[in-house]
């Protein structure tokens, strides 16, 4: 059996939940709504997060063009994203939507640039 | 060397971007001018490279770039000039803007209706009065931000953070992830102004420690930052706690301290202002004291959501292209006071005759759990809603219909 | 290493040490502006009270009296030369009740003995006709016309540009580590710099006794007394004078004074401390001057605080300035133990040491073109909108503004780099960019750009004021790491 505390990020309220897991059964108390359950189950179970860095651009008009993970991907993973980030490196001209990396460090989502860099 | 628009913006961020849009589309004859000062569009946004913006506005979460490119997009398909590079030095109360750049050097540009956009700068060390020596490696959250997200600079590699607001704590996981070791963030309130998200996914996430009712009592090192005293306060008087002091060894402090609006030109202008948050004062269509001059978005009043940026600024946008092409139209209003646990409200007037909806920004002073807010004219209650919390750090808003003004409103905790 | 030949080595490039090279650069000789530091007036020149007193409460007699009252004299034709702000605003001392009273008469007649013009006693009321903001418990005041203000290191950075013109070298990032007394000359050790000096002036501030030892002089000792300030922004008050409290054992007491640029400050404490560098403001002191402060002036708005900063005076163990040649060995001539009123002084110092240079038997003759004029750093702030248009036509750069808080353009910056700012600070020294409500948190990162860029150094090379105070850390990406 396995036990967590975590606030519930959903909405201001920041309930203290605490979320069990025993075998396959996952309990949350502390919760004042349903979205919060659903918060804890999935922070005990799988909790993902969106990773925005940046990368080197090359013969840009700025240093580095900015980049986010499309989707969510597993917090455990967003180290080795980082990771590919910083070795990674863009050709200017470069618009939001490019895809930058993809699949980065096999996380399960494309980086892509959210920023345009025009070519110099 | 004198030009006229109808509609002159001062300010290229999110709030000016909003307003030349909703100028243009309000009246699309409208000669727009947007006046920035950095090299390009986009403001603060720039800089702010997180995820988080434009749930209400678009319905999807978006970094900070996203959001400001989106408007950037919109305003490159209209006929809205823009000069960047440029520097407003006066606005008067004629609406002759005075500015200079590179290229066309001191311009007066003559505009049928002004709207201020000029944005807000960050409270910094000497404000704090923050004791101790005067090294390197003092920096406000968003001169770090800028140096690491833009020019790819390290200001430090241990790192405490005073203020737990939302760029501080943005900060906290900004410079852990680029390998530096943040080592505290210190809120002297007893709670934090940051979104409990940020709490979570900046600071739990990477096992930053968060003090509350801390803060910094000195600073330390010569030339560089080589330490800071952290002590505890007295929640009730918010004084350091004599014996609570720890060293913090350290090269760099970010302050995260709170953020002030920009109303240097405001000021200059004699335009009215507001002393509980350091805006002008404005009507429903954020029409400030001086006719035609208009303000929104952190200038008027700082946010905590873009979103609300942007709607302030597409009311304010638009009224200026109504004032600029059709003349002003109120000129009496009714006074709306922020009362019992109301810090504020924005607007702080109300234009006499006005219809439709109208939405009254408020903060509360403290945190209150299971609270009511009411809108009320005289004995008549306009609006109410009941939250179960509000805190400070988060703007919240109360929507009344102005047919139903007849005096001055109160906004109230119930 | 290479060995230079020099008439004069002046040791401190402070106040007084650039008004001496200043006064010598009128003169047919080879005179060297030395400093540890990496820029002039580093020391308390750049973080003291910034007026130049009247000189009412020097004890008569003193070399403190006779040249605060002479250096007065000539503030207005040297600050008119070197195009340094100067305004005689006149300085009150306030008495609250009998007993201060009674000090201000003491004061008064020590002013009269030390040749003050212009001194009198004035009632509260007229005082408060003369500052509006003056507390309604003043009972009466000493009222000093000849009072000003200046910019302490505007003036110390246009002597040294002046004497630079002149034909001074600077020496800077150079620490005098030893002075050999041989036949021929002195021989200083300063940094990378070797130098024969006929004579070398001591005007190494808090660290003259340290120099003084160099040549195994021990005639006096500097005792470091700091002062702590806070500066307060051009909205939070407006004042018309420099308001004294009465004075004391320590000094002449916490005053309030507008600045030459708008703002407002109140300062400074009196504390004796152990370390010669130790600069750091105490809250302590912050609540005391705001307490003392509101004393003088109920109605001035501590909210508007920018920053606090602490100078530190260079106390000598003499009680008063010690200016003359050293008895060990009279090529030293010191320029030493000059705390308040140095800055008042330091043009009549500056002469001074030029006369007891003659009697040493250096000769002094006239440089056929000796060029007195500074010109300052053309300030866009201050110009007309014409004098703008044309600025910028004739350089574009004077149309990017980057501080602000200050309106503060690139062209200044870049000439406050040609002049020799080599730092953030010492860019916001020269042109007062970073200076302002925001404290350098837009323009911090863009002066360091154009650092960069003039100066051809990477950023992460800039420092704030030289020295260990590099500003960032390194790169967060290596430059194309992957190809």
């Amino acid at each position: 059996m396995e036990t967590r505390e975590m606030t519930c990020i959903i909405c201001p309220m920041g309930c203290a939940l605490r979320v069990t897991r025993d075998g396959d059964t996952i309990t949350v108390t502390g919760n004042t709504c349903k979205r919060g359950e659903k918060y804890g189950i999935q922070e005990m179970t799988m909790p993902m997060r969106t990773v925005t860095t940046s990368v080197t651009c090359r013969g840009g008009d700025r240093p580095l063009v900015s980049v986010k993970t499309k989707d969510q991907v597993p917090k455990e993973k967003i180290a080795e994203v980082l990771e590919a980030c910083r070795e990674a490196s863009v050709q200017a001209p470069v618009r939001v939507g490019d895809v930058i990396l993809a699949d980065a460090a096999g996380a399960g989502s494309d980086v892509v640039a959210t920023c345009n860099a025009d070519a110099v | 060397m004198s030009c006229m628009v109808d509609v002159a913006i001062v300010g290229g961020g999110p709030a000016g971007l909003a307003a030349a849009l909703a100028a243009k589309e309000a009246k699309p004859e409208a000669k727009v001018l947007v006046i920035e000062r950095d090299k390009k569009l986009g403001g603060i946004l720039r800089q702010c490279i997180h995820n988080g913006f434009g749930l209400h506005y678009f319905g999807e979460e978006l970094t900070g770039p996203e959001y400001a490119q989106r408007f950037i997009d919109r305003v490159e398909k209209t006929d809205i000039e823009v000069w960047t590079d440029t520097m407003v030095l006066d606005v008067s109360q004629k609406r002759e803007i005075t500015c200079v750049n590179t290229e066309l050097g001191l311009q007066k540009v003559e505009a049928g209706a002004v709207v201020l956009a000029m944005g807000c700068r960050e409270r910094t060390r000497g404000a704090l009065n923050i004791p101790g020596t005067r090294p390197a490696g003092v920096y406000t959250a968003g001169c770090a931000q800028r140096l690491v997200n833009m020019e790819g600079f390290m200001p430090g590699k241990e790192i405490v953070i005073l203020g737990s607001g939302d760029i501080g704590l943005i900060m906290a996981r900004r410079m852990t992830w680029e390998g530096a070791k943040v080592k505290l963030v210190a809120e002297i309130m007893p709670y934090s102004s940051g979104l409990n998200r940020n709490i979570v996914q900046c600071l739990v996430d990477n096992d930053i420690p968060l003090k509350f009712n801390h803060t910094v009592t000195a600073v330390n090192g010569r030339e560089r930052v080589e330490s800071v005293t952290v002590s505890e306060v007295d929640p009730a008087t918010r004084r350091p706690i004599p014996g609570t002091e720890e060293t913090i060894p350290c090269d760099t402090l970010l302050l995260s301290v709170g953020l002030i609006p920009e109303n240097e030109l405001s000021l200059a202008a004699g335009i009215q202002m507001d002393r509980v948050t350091s805006g002008a004062v404005v009507d429903e269509t954020r029409q400030t004291s001086v006719p035609g001059v208009f303000a929104c978005g952190n200038v008027l009043h700082v946010h905590d959501l873009v979103d609300n940026v942007s709607a302030e600024a597409t009311l304010a946008g638009a009224a200026a292209a109504r004032y600029a092409i059709d003349g002003p139209k109120a000129t009496e209003w009714y006074a709306v006071k922020a009362e019992n646990g109301v810090r504020y409200t924005a607007p702080q007037k109300l234009s006499k005759g006005a219809s439709g909806k109208a939405e009254l920004f408020f903060r509360v002073g403290n945190p209150v759990k299971n609270a009511a807010v009411e809108a009320r004219c005289g004995d008549k209650v306009l609006a109410r809603r009941k939250k179960n919390i509000m805190t400070p750090g988060e703007m919240e808003k109360i929507e009344i219909d102005l047919a139903e003004v007849q005096g001055e409103v109160v906004v109230t905790l119930v | 290493m290479i060995t230079m030949d020099y008439d004069v080595a002046v040791i401190g490039a402070g106040v007084v040490g650039c008004a001496i090279a200043r006064e010598l650069s009128r003169y047919r000789l080879d005179v060297a502006l030395i400093d540890a530091a990496e820029d002039v007036a580093m020391g308390a020149s750049h973080a003291n009270s910034a007026i130049v007193h009247a000189g009412y409460d020097c004890v008569p007699g003193t070399l403190m009296a006779r040249l605060n009252v002479h250096g007065n004299e000539l503030y207005d034709r040297w600050c008119q030369e070197l195009n340094v702000p100067l305004k005689r605003i006149g300085t009150l001392v306030i008495a609250f009740g009998e007993a201060d009273e009674a000090e201000l008469k003491n004061l008064l007649e020590l002013g009269e003995k030390n040749g003050v013009p212009g001194l009198k006693i004035i009632s509260g009321d007229e005082a408060r006709a003369m500052e509006p903001m003056l507390s309604q418990d003043v009972t009466a005041a000493l009222y000093a016309p000849t009072g000003a203000i200046t910019c302490p290191y505007e003036m110390t950075i246009a002597c040294a540009e002046n004497a630079r013109h002149n034909g001074v070298k600077w020496m800077m990032n150079s620490p005098v580590t030893s002075i050999e007394r041989r036949g021929d000359a002195l021989h200083v050790t300063a940094g990378v710099y070797h130098l024969r000096a006929k004579y070398v002036v001591n005007a190494a501030g808090v660290h003259a006794d340290e120099v003084a030892r160099l040549i195994g002089d021990e005639s006096f000792t500097i005792k470091p007394r700091k002062g702590e300030y806070m500066l307060l922004d051009r909205t939070a008050a407006s004042l018309q004078k420099v308001i004294f409290q009465t004075p004391s054992k320590m000094g002449k007491g916490v005053l309030v004074s507008p600045t030459v640029d708008g703002n407002s400050f109140a300062g400074p404490t009196a504390v004796d401390i152990a370390d010669k560098e130790d600069t750091s403001v105490t809250s302590a002191s912050i609540d005391e001057l705001s307490r003392l402060a509101l004393k003088s002036t109920p109605s001035l708005n501590l909210r508007g605080v920018i920053t606090s900063f602490a100078g530190v005076r260079a106390q000598p163990s003499t009680g008063d300035f010690i200016i003359r040649p050293s008895e060990i060995d009279p090529r030293m001539i010191f320029a030493s133990g000059i705390c308040s009123p140095g800055l008042s002084s330091a043009p009549a110092i500056a002469e001074e040491i030029a006369s007891i240079l003659k009697e040493e038997g250096l000769p002094l003759n006239r440089k056929p073109f000796f060029d007195a004029e500074r010109q300052p750093i053309r300030a866009f702030r201050h110009m007309t909108d014409e004098e703008k248009k044309a600025a910028i036509n004739e350089s574009p750069l004077y149309g990017r503004v980057i501080c602000r808080c200050e309106t503060i353009t690139e062209a200044e910056i870049v000439e406050a780099i040609r002049r020799g700012a080599r730092s953030l600070d010492g860019v916001k020294r020269r042109t007062r960019a970073g200076m302002g409500r925001c404290q350098g948190g837009f323009c911090g990162p863009r002066v360091m750009e154009i650092l960069s860029r003039e100066l051809d150094i990477p950023m992460e090379a800039l420092t704030k004021f030289g020295g260990g105070s590099n500003l960032l850390v390194g790169k967060t990406r290596e430059d194309g790491k992957n190809k």
